[in-house]
């Protein structure tokens, strides 16, 4: 009889005042079927509540959605967060409106992999599987 | 496996002494006694997860446990469990108490995933020092529950939540574990979900300490507790509480202070001697949730073992015998207890 019930909890957050959450819906439901526990907390959230709600639901992953153009400032103070709590073994992903030359810096900031529109929601499931070991 | 131990090396070089073995089950509970939310968060999913550690966990935490007073709220979905939640809780701060919230929401039974999102309506409490919420996925088992929700409440509890909130998933009319676990059950309804006939059903009309017409500023909302209160009457049973009946509106904040009442009432109540009552009979169900829990492990692992449980299941399959006669003669056969 197998113990082991671990599953993948993944926070699917909105940093910054976007009104608009079709994608992270998306994405969010696509992980759900997946197999996966995903909590979503809604739009207009702060780094900071972002990093405290990951801290409360001990997830695995962070999925950050952005389409307002401030992820320069928002993401990397999201990273600034987690290291400043000790969550650096939390993996981030982030999505939306990202352009090209900003990724550089942005993966530099600590974040795993950043996911363009038209992005097969079966590359992301994989990336989020392969980078939490059960 | 090279995979584990690779993160392990990453844990270790990366994160506060604290977790750096998942193990270290002394320290952790330290820390659920300090109410580092870390230690709390980490706790909540080892026993979720029912890893290893997870028992010995329980054990150290269950002296500290029996101060919180647990509230449960129950209710069809939509009919504004989590807003209320959020109003709840808003108040009780003001009363300078601290708060710890479990949050359950369904597991998919296709997928096994499933998408928590109670937490959208309690945004403002995220970073509250004195909130902690938790997210649960049911993980299959029903009764609105999850199986380690009662452990939740009590890590919670340990930690020095003043009150505990535990919310179903949106329940039917037989989801009544809440009752196991909560001193106080309220069950939140709206207007327009049934007449009075639905009203008399048995369950959740029968476990709530309180019942509460959510959305009240909507028609028919004043129909709907004449409709509970004249089913309530309808009892026969001699209850020591009456039941009361409130009428709210979780968006405009009409009646939550009422509610809070209500709910103080509630546990002045219990206080007055019905909690031990109730108390004996939750370590009684604890008592026998665990032994069903352990005997049928053993027993199973037993059989796995000796590879009967194959042979009896292909029995079962081949209609030479059905599961009932198949249990009975299988604990017949095994006469040493477990």
């Amino acid at each position: 009889m197998s113990t082991k019930e671990k599953k993948i909890r993944v926070l699917i957050a909105k940093p910054g005042l976007d009104s608009h959450d079709r994608g992270a819906k998306i994405v969010a439901r696509a992980l759900r079927d997946a197999g996966m526990e995903v909590i979503y907390t809604g739009l207009r959230q702060t780094p900071e509540q972002i990093v405290e709600t990951a801290l409360q639901e001990d997830v695995d992953v962070i999925g950050l959605s952005i389409l307002s153009g401030a992820h320069m400032t928002l993401f990397p103070k999201v990273m600034q967060l987690l290291k400043k709590k000790g969550m650096t073994d939390v993996k981030v992903f982030a999505g939306g409106i990202i352009p090209e030359e900003d990724i550089p810096a942005l993966k530099k900031a600590g974040i795993k992999e950043i996911f363009g529109p038209g992005t097969p929601t079966s590359t992301l499931i994989e990336c989020v599987k392969n980078s939490v070991s059960m | 496996m090279r995979e584990k131990q690779r993160v392990d090396v990453a844990r270790k070089s990366s994160v506060p002494v604290l977790l750096t073995k998942a193990n270290d089950v002394q320290r952790l509970v330290q820390g659920v006694f300090h109410g580092e939310k870390r230690a709390i968060a980490r706790t909540i999913s080892i026993i979720e997860n029912n890893e290893p550690e997870a028992q010995k966990i329980v054990s150290l935490i269950y002296p500290r446990t029996g101060r919180a007073h647990i509230i449960g709220i129950t209710g069809p979905p939509g009919a504004g469990k989590s807003t209320m939640v959020e109003k709840l809780t808003k108040e009780l701060r003001n009363r300078k108490k601290t708060v710890g919230i479990i949050a359950v929401d369904p597991t998919s039974p296709f997928t096994g995933g499933a998408f928590l999102g109670d937490r959208v309506r309690m945004q403002d409490l995220s970073i509250d020092e004195g909130v902690y919420i938790r997210s649960m996925a049911t993980r299959n088992h029903l009764g609105g529950l999850s199986r380690a929700t009662k452990d939740a409440a009590h890590v919670l509890d340990a930690a020095g939540k003043d009150t505990i909130i535990v919310e179903t998933v949106g329940a039917g009319q037989s989801e009544v574990e809440i009752i196991k676990v909560a001193h106080t059950v309220v069950v939140i309804s709206a207007p327009g979900l049934g007449d009075d006939i639905q009203a008399i059903k048995a369950g959740q009309m029968e476990i709530g300490d309180i019942f509460v017409v959510n959305k009240g500023d909507r028609e028919n909302a004043d129909k709907a507790v004449s409709d509970i209160r004249a089913a309530l009457e309808l009892g026969t049973q001699d209850k020591e509480w009456k039941p009361m009946v409130l009428k709210t509106s979780a968006l405009t904040g009409e009646g939550i202070g009422e509610f809070v009442e209500s709910i103080e009432k509630h546990r002045a109540y219990l206080r007055k001697g019905a909690l031990d009552h109730q108390r004996r009979a939750t370590a009684e169900i604890e008592l026998i949730e665990a032994l069903k829990q352990k005997i049928a492990q053993t027993i199973i692992q037993d059989l796995r073992q000796r590879g009967e449980w194959v042979r009896i299941t292909e029995k079962i399959l081949a209609r030479e015998i059905d599961p009932y006669s198949a249990a009975d003669t299988l604990l017949k056969r095994k006469t040493v207890g477990p």
